[in-house]
């Protein structure tokens, strides 16, 4: 499965991953080298089988409904790029 | 002082003939003068290391002390350390100081472990040579121009250069064998679900494990008896009860019926680990086990599967790295796009944006079916295979590597022929099994790993099976030059 640039821009933004322009022809070409050596897998017949998902097949556990964590707010906001009364801050988001 | 095992300095620290604070400042000692050359750490804990010897220097005086109490281990640095720098190799997280422990570092705290430090590894664990971390290629202690192995290449190193007697590392196509088979250490990859993912900073959820390296089967049995357990913080951890890893090491072999799968011996094997595989098994014939060929006709499909699969699950896993909460963030952002954008694409390398990139693709509506679902279908191919030979035979066994340890930059313009690299340990995620490495001897010079591959929660046969190939053989005994 070849690539082209535009894929690799479509992508890159879906992942919010800026790329560097320079970098675009190398991403391009080693993307399209990992999917090539994926599409071995489309000559292997895997009709009526089950995806395997977890490889026990286990099932979320359930737990009883009751509290069982503390507000540790603080102590994680603490590594925060940037905080104010208990709120993380970014850039403007509505225009 | 140095070549010693867990195990023998267990019995030291019991004996008295030295103190876990001795123990303790000589390792911190060595790191310091020799790991410029290795560069197998990343933070040392000198600190809270010396407290944690005090401590348990107390507890062991008191008599109240753990089996694992004043033994020094070191952390691979996507293990959650409270207070301590937890950068899974990466620039996003260089300024992550964990808030929390992982359970895997509470359950060695509680057991009176001396943390010395954290170790090197590939940047977000994508990787199986060392060389993407954001700190630097780990260097291999058996010949400085080589790679470790990834990615856990840091412990990998730092065990094998006697800079700490163990250390823990993780597995999610290989991460565990592969460094101990080219860095000539045994490691073990535990069965999904046997150790907590808890505070492991996760790559793809449904193939992570974390699992100990050392210089012996006891001793990766002594420390997978305080790692293994249930802990309701991981929905994926089974509530299955922990057997004594250590009092099973000396059941007899006779009877173990080993499979030694005819893909593993294709010619993509270097001829002479073939020789040095084949001469480890029949060291197991002369204990007693019988050896018969099987099949595993998609162990290269194991590839492209793994290939999908990872990326996909990573993809997803490491979106929550957006520069909001914690990480990385770039400097003076214009909008919370460009913020999300500039934060990944700086903060990431190369490795990572690239498999991010390759799952998103394979998620993306009109690709889901093709590629995620198959690579799922094939996985279930992949585990019934499996399944059928160990109805045969009791355990798998083969090479752990095609090659020996490569040279540092030799495969960096080819991301595809370092996968081809884990052609013998993917497989084993994919379906979920454990496995072990254990090394068998040496190719010009290098170390080279023997797998063995179990049923679903044979560690503790695994165990016993590589503890009596190291009582009859030496190779886990060797040193590199120097050392």
């Amino acid at each position: 499965m070849s690539l082209d640039r535009s894929d690799v821009e479509r992508i890159a933004h879906l992942a919010r991953l800026q790329i560097d322009e320079n970098d675009i022809p190398s991403y391009t070409e080693n993307l399209s080298s990992i999917l090539n050596l994926i599409d071995q897998m489309q000559q292997t017949d895997t009709s009526g089988v089950e995806p395997l998902a977890n490889p026990l097949d286990a099932v979320l556990r359930l737990r009883e409904d009751l509290v069982s964590e503390g507000n540790q707010r603080e102590q994680l906001q603490a590594v925060a790029p940037a905080v104010e009364a208990g709120l993380f801050l970014v850039p403007k988001v509505i225009e | 002082m140095f070549d010693k095992t867990l195990a023998e300095l267990a019995a030291g620290l019991r004996k008295g003939d030295f103190s876990s604070v001795e123990l303790t400042q000589a390792y911190l000692a060595r790191i310091k003068t020799e790991d410029s050359r290795y560069n197998s750490f990343i933070t040392v804990t000198e600190e809270q290391a010396l407290e944690q010897a005090k401590a348990a220097d107390a507890a062991i005086a008191a008599g109240n002390a753990g089996a694992f109490a004043g033994l020094p281990i070191a952390h691979k640095d996507l293990f959650c350390t409270q207070g301590v720098r937890t950068s899974c190799g990466s620039k996003m997280l260089d300024n992550f100081a964990s808030p929390y422990d992982a359970t895997v570092v509470a359950r060695f705290k509680q057991a009176g472990a001396v943390m010395l430090g954290k170790t090197n590894m590939d940047e977000f664990a994508m990787g199986s040579s060392n060389e993407s971390s954001f700190y630097g290629a780990a260097r291999n202690p058996w010949d400085l121009e080589r790679v470790p192995g990834g990615s856990s290449g840091g412990s990998g190193a730092a065990v094998a250069a006697r800079l700490t007697p163990a250390a823990t590392g993780s597995d999610t196509g290989g991460s565990i064998r592969q460094p101990a088979a080219l860095c000539g250490i045994t490691g073990i990859k535990p069965t999904y679900g046997r150790v907590s993912r808890y505070g492991m900073i996760a790559y793809a959820s449904s193939l992570d494990q974390g699992g100990p390296m050392a210089r012996s089967a006891e001793d990766c049995a002594m420390m997978l008896n305080v790692m293994a357990g249930f802990d309701p913080m991981d929905s994926t951890c089974l509530d299955r009860e922990v057997p004594d890893y250590t009092a099973t090491l000396n059941a007899p072999l006779s009877g173990l019926k080993i499979g030694l799968p005819t893909e593993y011996f294709s010619d993509a094997l270097d001829p002479q680990i073939a020789e040095r595989v084949r001469a480890a098994v029949a060291e197991f014939e002369k204990l007693g086990a019988t050896v018969k060929e099987v099949s595993l006709p998609r162990t290269e499909l194991s590839i492209p599967a793994y290939y999908i699969i990872a990326p996909a699950e990573a993809s997803s896993n490491l979106s929550r790295f957006d520069g909001v909460r914690y990480g990385y963030r770039c400097a003076e952002p214009k909008d919370l796009e460009d913020m999300y954008k500039r934060s990944r694409g700086e903060g990431f390398g190369a490795e990572v944006k690239r498999r991010i990139m390759v799952g998103t693709y394979a998620l993306c509506a009109g690709y889901y079916d093709a590629y995620y679902n198959k690579a799922q279908q094939i996985r279930r191919l992949i585990q019934q295979d499996f399944v059928r030979v160990l109805e045969e035979v009791d355990v798998i066994m083969g090479p752990t590597t095609p090659h020996p340890a490569f040279r540092i930059g030799e495969k960096n313009n080819d991301p595809v022929s370092m996968y081809m690299e884990d052609i013998f340990t993917l497989s084993l995620n994919l379906a979920g099994l454990p496995g072990m490495s254990v090394p068998c001897g040496q190719v010009d010079g290098l170390p080279v790993g023997l797998q063995i591959i179990g049923n679903y929660f044979a560690e503790a046969k695994l165990l016993n099976i590589a503890h009596q190939f190291q009582q009859v053989t030496d190779h886990h005994k060797q040193a590199p030059a120097g050392i």
